[in-house]
């Protein structure tokens, strides 16, 4: 956790701009979000949010529950479409295209914006086609180029070595902690360039949290990821800024060593440190 | 505090014993009688179906013999079998169901993946559920008015249709209650990855719940392959040995329904042979739907 803070500490006084206008950062910034509200019906569940996903580096989603953090990742792939009365307006700029806008593609969308979910969702197959199931909706390959691709997703999510054997055994009989990383798995293979993590390790033991953790720390060389947690240990040991909700606002955002040292609203304070959840 | 109920309480603690005695007793003569009543409610249910059962082999398997297969009906006296009625019945319950059961399917789909919220989904699940209920007579006057009428006279066909119209509402009942039973996650996960709707239901959730629609089917089957009603207006029956879906057609049900109610021994005895295969058919069946089901992983 040292380790961790203290190198986004460096990083933070090497940017100084981020602590205070991360509006500036637009330009190296993945994703931006401007003005964005959310509603289920006629709730207002997100209130104009303003926050910058930075390109190659983990941004943490933290607050108590129902206030927003995870209505907020899904308003990035758009999974609320899913859903009739749930809409969001404003602006999420990603490469010039607006997430949010009606006109975009959804399937080439999704396969830019990776999501993976707090229960492991394995697919009713094996694991081989568990992996190929998403290659296969973006991309024609050969047989063995399909082999070349589930086996480097699946040795990028650490998971390679235990399952090489039963590929083509159903996915189900992994362990819950093997099922996620197999979910990760099956994210990266379609080759995102965002991933978002929805509490992904809140179903799992302490052993697959940690490899889940590593893998997250890995995989942010090549994806700029999102993850949303409700523990703060994890939040500080893996992301590099961390965003505070509440209530459908976001109260504060800053490096992650800034957050959880020294948090410049009251609220984010007492939430880190337990005072209220 | 340390002055608790021993000191304040003004009933000693013997009387409260004889009392909780009491009270037990009465409730233990409660459940008792409760259980007894559930016993004997049980054992006049079985003894209904166990005599149905054993009146059912012991008359069934006395005219049960080789050329039940082999031979069709003949006119009373002269021996004959069940073979039209059996062939007439495989034939109508499995074009019924090939028919029926890919509609219900479709229909189960798109009341639980596209309906969400619509009136349309309402209005469909709720007539659905009211031909689930509906008197199979009538769905035999029904297509007795829309097939045999106008083609003018009975056929094969119109039994099967009948029967076809019997399957779909039970193949949509059970198609959209095994699709709900799916977690939304593992809709949400196929769609993060970019799968089109159509994909997601096909490749997703139908293996997700195979053993669930299998199952469907087989209970639809099951249903209709015993039906006599809706056959009565449709494909008639046949006394003699037709595989010409224009024509009218034999069934068992039907078979059964007509030499029952005859002067005729004989005949009557194949009306039990005939009861007995379809009762074993359904049950075999319904052994193998459960067996489906239980295949779930």
């Amino acid at each position: 956790m040292n380790e961790v803070s203290n190198e986004a500490a460096t990083k933070a006084q090497a940017i100084p701009a981020l602590q205070t206008r991360p509006e500036t950062e637009a330009s190296q910034a993945k994703i931006s979000m401007r003005d964005l509200d959310f509603y289920y019906g006629d709730n207002r569940a997100l209130k104009s949010i303003n926050l910058d996903f930075p390109e190659r580096q983990v941004t943490g989603l933290i607050g108590p529950s129902g206030c927003g953090k995870s209505t907020l990742l899904r308003c990035l792939n758009r999974m609320y479409d899913l859903y009739p009365g749930q809409r969001a307006t404003g602006e999420a700029m990603m490469d010039g295209e607006n997430i949010i806008s009606p006109n975009i593609d959804l399937n080439a969308l999704r396969s830019r914006i990776g999501m993976v979910f707090q229960k492991p969702t394995p697919f009713p197959m094996t694991i081989y086609d568990n992996i190929a199931f998403g290659v296969k909706l973006h991309e024609r390959l050969s047989k063995a180029q399909m082999d070349e691709r589930v086996e480097w997703s699946l040795a990028r999510a650490a998971l390679w070595d235990e399952v090489k054997d039963r590929l083509n055994t159903p996915a189900g009989g992994l362990s819950g902690g093997q099922q996620q990383r197999l979910c990760i798995a099956r994210s990266i293979a379609v080759r995102p360039e965002v991933m978002l993590f929805d509490e992904p390790t809140s179903a799992l033991d302490p052993i697959s949290t940690l490899k889940v953790e590593e893998l997250i720390d890995e995989l942010k060389r090549d994806f700029t990821i999102a993850i949303v947690t409700h523990n703060m240990q994890q939040a500080a040991r893996c992301a590099d800024r961390v965003a505070f909700f509440y209530l459908g606002e976001m109260v504060e955002v800053g490096t992650a060593a800034q957050m959880f040292t020294s948090p410049r609203e009251t609220r984010t304070q007492q939430y880190i440190t337990g005072r209220f959840s | 505090m340390s002055t608790s109920i021993l000191t304040t309480g003004h009933s000693g603690p013997a009387k409260d014993q004889a009392m909780a005695r009491r009270l037990g007793e009465r409730r233990k003569r409660t459940d008792r009688i409760l259980l007894w009543l559930a016993l004997l409610a049980t054992l006049i249910g079985l003894a209904f179906l166990i005599s149905i059962l054993a009146t059912l082999l012991w008359r069934g398997l006395a005219a049960m013999n080789l050329t039940v297969f082999t031979e069709v009906t003949r006119p009373p006296g002269s021996g004959g079998g069940l073979l039209n009625a059996i062939v007439g019945t495989l034939i109508q319950t499995g074009i019924g169901t090939l028919v029926g059961t890919p509609i219900g399917l479709l229909v189960g789909t798109y009341l639980a993946e596209y309906s969400q919220g619509t009136k349309l989904g309402g209005a469909v699940r709720f007539v659905s559920d009211i031909l689930l209920s509906a008197p199979s007579i009538l769905v035999g006057l029904f297509i007795y008015q829309l097939m045999v009428l106008p083609f003018g006279g009975f056929s094969g066909i119109a039994g099967a249709m009948a029967l076809a119209v019997i399957v779909i509402p039970i193949v949509v009942r059970t198609t959209e209650d095994m699709l709900q039973l799916i977690p939304s996650t593992l809709r949400e996960a196929a769609m993060a990855l970019g799968a089109p709707k159509w994909k997601m239901v096909l490749l997703v959730c139908y293996p997700a719940v195979r053993p669930g629609l299998i199952t469907g089917a087989l209970l639809g089957v099951a249903r209709i392959a015993g039906e006599t009603a809706p056959l009565l207006f449709t494909s008639l029956g046949n006394l003699t040995w037709s595989t010409d879906l224009t024509q009218a057609m034999s069934s068992l049900p039907v078979t059964i329904y007509a030499y029952a109610g005859s002067p005729y021994e004989d005949w009557v005895d194949l009306a039990w042979t005939g009861a007995l295969l379809i009762t074993f058919g359904v049950l075999l069946i319904n052994i193998i739907a459960r067996y489906v089901l239980r295949q779930r992983r």
